[in-house]
């Protein structure tokens, strides 16, 4: 199996609480993963801790078996909605070339084939009509669709996408899982968060169930299972979080990465 | 002669403040600039013990280094200690400012200054600082060289800069992800204001320095939706209210630089005015619409 992303022993805590536990797995390459788990699970996290936007207390992350810097390139990240104010005076247009910016081009003008990739990826999306529409008027399916065209526009090899299916309707629903299916069948990965047990099973070939640490990770025939997904939806008790408390409480510290 | 002069040098402070006012909006640091204004105090004592000088250039650098200090603070408890971001931003700024008092109360026997020896200066007189060379030409005041001189600067860091700016500002998560140094970007914008801000103060006084930076940026964000909009009418009104309140100040004779913030204040007024008229036949239209 050829491995996309692969972490190892990755503890992450904020202020001393641990929200992600020595989680351990390995995700194959040209497959569309799904990241499930309740609210608060740490989902978030986990991509954030991948991104490099959080640092781990423990533990590492690997892309394609290298570090992040060094494929920085061949990775897209499409962070939550909700992390951006969409009040902000841009297009469409704008947001959407924003996927083509790269540190080393900062400094240089956009030029011709920056937009038409752009524009390529509007159409995708099918959101070219709207090009020119300030994002302040976008409805929030079509702000997640802007900002799937922004991740497509940037041409990676795995696209790593947090909740893109939260608040659109049926059909953008549908349009964004053929996009999906699409980039797989070009060879490209996909790891996408999702809190819906209900649609996982028809949008994922692979699941990563999480709650605070992995609950399983597999084929998604393996994993929809009562038992694990009781482990990872069901039972109140959250044993970690009371063993940050418990840290917290008593000042031991979790182990810190030298 | 004299009107001319202070309202070129009011134009000029005026349309640097506010190009770097809209990104301060953006950001929602609008205050940065009041807590500037008050977090210099203790710069300015420092760099008057060590130069023994009332020289205003020594006095300048030491303000515009704890200004930029005070932007790191402010950061610092923002992002590490997790406080709001005004309150971060009140907290850093009261903290130095009592810091400079302080200071200046223990040396009382040897420090004979406060913030308005070199901060707060007066549009007034901005004609009556002239710039004369060693050959005894007179160039004009002094004030409209430095002013012209900074808004070259921040206008290149803001045309060079603008991808930076503009996704920094919008999105840092995904900023960094792409592997930008949005700390790089934030403490560039940050130097730019700390060193507008004590520049402009020498010239223009506080008052006016906090109005350009806040109200121009935000009366040109209510009515238009394009980042280079924004900045091209945040500084049409800023000339404006430099023009305007030039004329309300001789004709009313009464303080120039009240009387431009106030002019700054009505134009303000006048695109809120206009965006909620915007907004209501917006909503009009779409109840039509969905009637008809
Ligand atoms: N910046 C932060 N500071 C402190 N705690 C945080 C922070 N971000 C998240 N947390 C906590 O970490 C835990 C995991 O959060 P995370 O956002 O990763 O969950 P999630 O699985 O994405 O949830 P959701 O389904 O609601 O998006 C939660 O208990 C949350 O309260
Ligand atoms: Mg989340």
């Amino acid at each position: 199996m050829e491995v996309a992303l692969e972490t190892h022993n990755l503890t992450v805590s904020y202020n001393r609480r641990p929200v992600l536990w020595n989680i351990d797995f390995k995700i194959p390459v040209g497959q569309i993963t799904g990241i499930i788990g309740p609210n608060g699970s740490g989902k978030t996290t986990l991509l954030k801790a991948i991104m490099g936007l959080v640092k781990p207390s423990s533990g590492y992350c690997k892309l394609f078996d290298q570090d992040l810097k060094q494929v920085r390139e061949r990775i897209s990240y499409v962070p939550q909605r909700e992390s951006v104010d969409w009040d902000f005076p841009a297009s469409v247009m704008d947001i959407v070339l924003m996927g083509r910016y790269k540190s080393s081009n900062l400094f240089k003008r956009i030029n011709q084939s920056d937009r038409d990739i752009a524009v390529e990826a509007l159409e995708k999306v099918n959101m070219l009509e709207f090009s020119n529409r300030q994002i302040s008027q976008l409805s929030g399916g079509q702000q997640q669709r802007v900002f799937i065209a922004r991740s497509l526009a940037q041409g990676a090899d795995l696209y790593i996408m947090d909740e893109p299916f939260v608040g659109v309707d049926a059909a953008t629903e549908e349009a964004i899982l053929n996009l999906l299916t699409e980039m797989k069948n070009q060879g490209k990965t996909v790891i996408v968060v999702h809190h819906d047990l209900q649609t996982a099973k028809d949008y994922f070939d692979w699941i990563v169930l999480l709650n605070t640490r992995l609950v399983a990770v597999g084929p998604k025939d393996d994993i929809f299972r009562e038992d694990l997904l009781q482990e990872a939806y069901g039972g109140k008790l959250n044993v970690l979080s009371k063993v940050g408390d418990l840290i917290k409480e008593k000042g031991f510290s979790v182990r810190e990465r030298k | 002669m004299d009107a001319f002069w202070i309202i070129l040098s009011s134009s000029l402070i005026a349309v640097t403040c506010s190009l770097l006012g809209c990104y301060l909006v953006l950001r929602k640091m609008a205050m940065i600039g009041d807590a500037i204004s008050h977090a210099v105090l203790p710069g300015i004592v420092i760099a008057y013990l060590i130069s023994g000088s009332r020289e205003a250039l020594p006095m300048l650098i030491g303000a515009a280094i704890i200004g930029v200090f005070t932007t790191v603070l402010i950061e610092l408890f923002y992002k590490k200690a997790k406080l709001q971001i005004d309150a971060s931003i009140g907290i850093t700024f009261t903290w130095l400012f009592a810091i400079g008092i302080i200071l200046i109360s223990l040396f009382a026997g040897q420090v004979d200054l406060d913030q308005d020896c070199v901060l707060y200066g007066e549009i007034a007189y901005v004609p009556l600082d002239l710039w004369i060379t060693d050959a005894g030409v007179n160039m004009g005041p002094r004030t409209v060289w430095i002013s012209a001189s900074l808004l070259i600067l921040i206008l290149s860091f803001i045309i060079i800069g603008y991808k930076g700016l503009f996704l920094t500002t919008f999105n840092e998560e995904f900023a960094k992800a792409l592997g930008i140094a949005v700390g790089f970007w934030h403490y560039s914008l940050m130097s730019a204001v700390s060193l507008t801000t004590v520049i402009s103060f020498e010239s223009v006084g506080a008052i006016l320095v906090v109005a350009f930076l806040i109200v121009p940026a935000s009366a040109a964000y209510l009515i238009t939706h394009k980042l280079k909009e924004m900045l091209i009418l945040s500084a049409i009104f800023s000339v404006l209210s430099s023009i305007g309140g030039y004329y309300l100040a001789a004709y009313i004779n009464g303080s120039i630089a009240g009387a431009i913030a106030s002019v700054a204040g009505i134009l303000f007024l006048f695109c809120w005015l206009i965006s909620m008229y915007r907004k209501r036949n917006n909503t009009s239209r779409l109840i039509l619409n969905s009637t008809s």
